[in-house]
């Protein structure tokens, strides 16, 4: 950066400029990881998402998938005991076991859900707000028409309607339900229009900026002027609220499933788990305490996150 | 504002009449609707086709959606119509025939939607205005009771925490109302249920009711349903308390930084003058939007609410009906609650528009 000195005197004021400044410019990452780091909640948020990740993928190393499975009538409804530290369910399969083989299902529904997000939403949002005009209204009708019946509903309408029949999957040697795939797709296109209005709004506002202007004046391609530069200048609307929709996906699926509608065994998640476990409430507290401890820890530490990140990342958005 | 509000509800009808294609398409698919019929099995195939031929339910989906839309009562028998056979065009090309509609040896006594008529449960084979409107009132009780508790804690805890910032109690509002708007609705409801019925009555306390909208020994008494509501309205109207307080309070704590709260106070006026009248008037004016635009997600709550509870309301008749594939109640209740979710939306705009001068819309 700095020219190389041309003779003594001026390499010494050269030498001393690093001094004088106090704090050496920082980089935009930098100067987010500042903000980000002064956010207590979202410190913990952080630390909490980590221990229940390595839980839920370490306990791998300590359970296999067959102790999750593996039903004994005998043993069903057990308290927690030295054995079974969370207890039993209604068939006697481990629920510690099916809290770490669940939780993987958990994260991964909703990572995957929110790609799909992503996707839908990201597109038909920039679609939208770059090109205006006909194509905006017709998919902004699209988007109010999917938001006009409540989420929940239109979930397990969808998640009966894709789960005719669906076969199991193999993958990494492991065996899933296919009812995996369909609620990640529901859950998915159900949950698109809050981000395609984001990505919408903010392209309107962006492509009006100068440099579009002049982007387009050098003749660069519209791919090109979407993609390398408005979509980077609305990336932190965008991250914080794909972080936020993982918890909303970790959770839409724990109502599903718990609604009877979700994920069918032999895949375990925590959602699942919780399936039915309403029942025995007078009886077996430890049935639904367990899963539904993890999801509302999840889900609360996911939430701490995305708000650290709208700070970070986005501090005139806040109000207060 | 007259010919916004008439814009509005014309554009709503293109919108509903596309959600009703979309869902009634979807419901057809969902499974066999003869399968769980009135909790008879239908089991010889003869009985199957009489049964399916009677309900109209091997028309193609198009005359069935128009049979839904403006019932069938016009449709007589008109001889035979040749079939086309054009592989997997045909459905289209018989949609596009209007004799497909017209022809019906069945008597149609359908009227339609548009006329009234949403059609007969095919689980209980009662009209499906009937079988919502009874859980409907059901439904409205609880929410009702929830929206009225939800406004006036959320203004009580999110006005006290505006005023008193830096209190320990503020902190402690503040900590515990991230964490419930967080908490899933289920896991609130079981802690709730757990603690409240199940401790409570182990303890020797007063304990509370876990299912039921009454106790059948006694009746449906007011005070039961009252009694009954506690735990239901607690857990619908958690997560909403806990936004909107967060809301109110940081919408109270940028008005009071405005200019004219400062002017009103340089005036001389009371305090209380100050943060009712200047102050909350203005950070309260979004909460009517909010309100009015959350029914979905308050709707939403309910159905898991109502399924934990065992309470009698359009949640539990929902989800009930789409596992038996019952179209005519799903698509009724779907309907009805597109069309509350479109008409609090015009309200909210209008509400919103009257009750702040600035905003004008063309």
């Amino acid at each position: 950066m700095t020219a190389p000195p041309l003779d003594q005197s001026t390499s010494a004021v050269v030498n001393l400029i690093p001094d004088e400044l106090e704090t050496p410019p920082l980089s935009l990452s930098q100067l987010t990881w500042r903000r980000f780091r002064r956010h207590k909640m979202a410190i913990f948020g952080v630390v909490t998402l980590i221990l229940i990740i390595m839980y839920a993928f370490g306990g791998m190393l300590f359970f296999s998938e067959a102790d999750s499975n593996h039903t004994d009538t005998g043993n069903a409804l057990q308290a927690p005991t030295r054995e079974h530290p969370f207890g039993t369910d209604t068939v006697g399969r481990d629920i510690l076991a099916r809290t770490i083989y669940g939780g993987q299902i958990s994260i991964l529904i909703g990572i995957t859900a929110m790609v799909v997000e992503l996707i839908f939403g990201v597109s038909i949002g920039a679609v939208s707000g770059y090109f205006g005009g006909l194509l905006d209204s017709f998919l902004m009708r699209i988007t109010e028409a999917v938001l006009v019946i409540p989420q929940i509903f239109l979930l397990l309408v969808m998640a009966r309607y894709f789960s005719q029949s669906i076969p199991n999957i193999k993958l990494f040697g492991r065996t899933f339900s296919g009812s995996v795939l369909v609620i990640i797709f529901v859950i998915g296109i159900t949950s698109w229009p809050y981000l395609a209005r984001i990505v919408r709004a903010q392209f309107l506002s962006v492509k009006e900026n100068d440099f579009i202007l002049a982007a387009r004046a050098t003749g660069t391609s519209t791919r090109d002027i979407i993609f390398r530069h408005i979509l980077p200048n609305t990336s932190a609307p965008i991250i914080v609220s794909a972080t936020l929709s993982v918890a909303a996906a970790i959770s839409l699926e724990a109502y599903i499933s718990f609604l009877g509608l979700g994920v069918r065994p032999p895949t375990a998640t925590w959602g699942n788990m919780l399936e039915l476990a309403y029942k025995y409430i007078n009886t077996a507290w430890w049935l639904w305490f367990f899963p539904g401890f993890f999801i509302a820890l999840i889900v609360l530490s996911i939430n701490f996150l995305g708000d650290g990140l709208r700070d970070a990342l986005d501090p005139h958005s806040r109000a207060a | 504002m007259t010919r916004y509000i008439i814009r509005r509800f014309l554009q709503a009808i293109p919108l509903l009449l596309i959600i009703s294609v979309v869902l009634f398409a979807m419901m057809d698919k969902m499974g066999d609707p003869l399968a769980t019929m009135g909790g008879r099995k239908v089991t010889k195939p003869e009985d199957r086709i009489r049964l399916a031929h009677q309900l109209g339910l091997d028309k193609p989906l198009c005359v069935q959606y128009i049979y839904w839309l403006i019932g069938n009562d016009w449709t007589h028998p008109i001889g035979e119509i040749p079939q086309p056979n054009v592989g997997v065009l045909t459905p289209i090309v018989q949609c596009l025939d209007p004799r497909t509609y017209i022809d019906s040896d069945v008597p149609g006594t359908r009227k339609g939607v548009l006329r009234g008529d949403w059609g007969i449960s095919l689980v209980n084979r009662q009209p499906v205005t009937q079988v919502i409107g009874e859980r409907l009132k059901n439904t409205l009780l609880l929410m009702i009771t929830s929206e009225v508790l939800i406004i006036s804690l959320a203004l009580l805890i999110g006005i006290y925490s505006a005023l008193n910032q830096y209190s320990y109690l503020n902190n402690a509002i503040t900590a515990s109302t991230f964490i419930l708007y967080s908490m899933p609705v289920f896991f609130f409801a079981l802690l709730a249920m757990y603690i409240f019925s199940i401790l409570f009555r182990k303890w020797g306390l007063p304990y509370l009711p876990t299912v039921g909208m009454f106790d059948p020994n006694i009746g449906q008494t007011p005070a039961q349903v009252a009694w009954h509501m506690v735990l239901p309205v607690a857990t619908l109207s958690f997560t909403f308390i806990a936004g909107y307080s967060r809301y109110i309070r940081s919408a109270m704590l940028e008005s009071l930084g405005q200019d004219y709260v400062r002017t009103a106070r340089a005036k001389g006026l009371p305090s209380p003058e100050v943060i009712y009248i200047h102050v909350l008037k203005n950070a309260a004016l979004p909460i009517v939007t909010l309100v009015a635009l959350d029914l979905p997600f308050l709707l939403g709550g309910a159905i898991v609410t109502e399924q934990i509870f065992g309470w009698p309301g359009m949640g539990r008749l929902f989800i009930d009906h789409v596992s038996r594939s019952d179209t005519a109640v799903v698509m009724g209740i779907l309907m009805m609650i597109a069309f509350a979710v479109i008409i609090f939306q015009i309200f909210a705009d209008v509400t919103y528009a009257w009750l702040d001068p600035r905003i004008r819309y063309k």
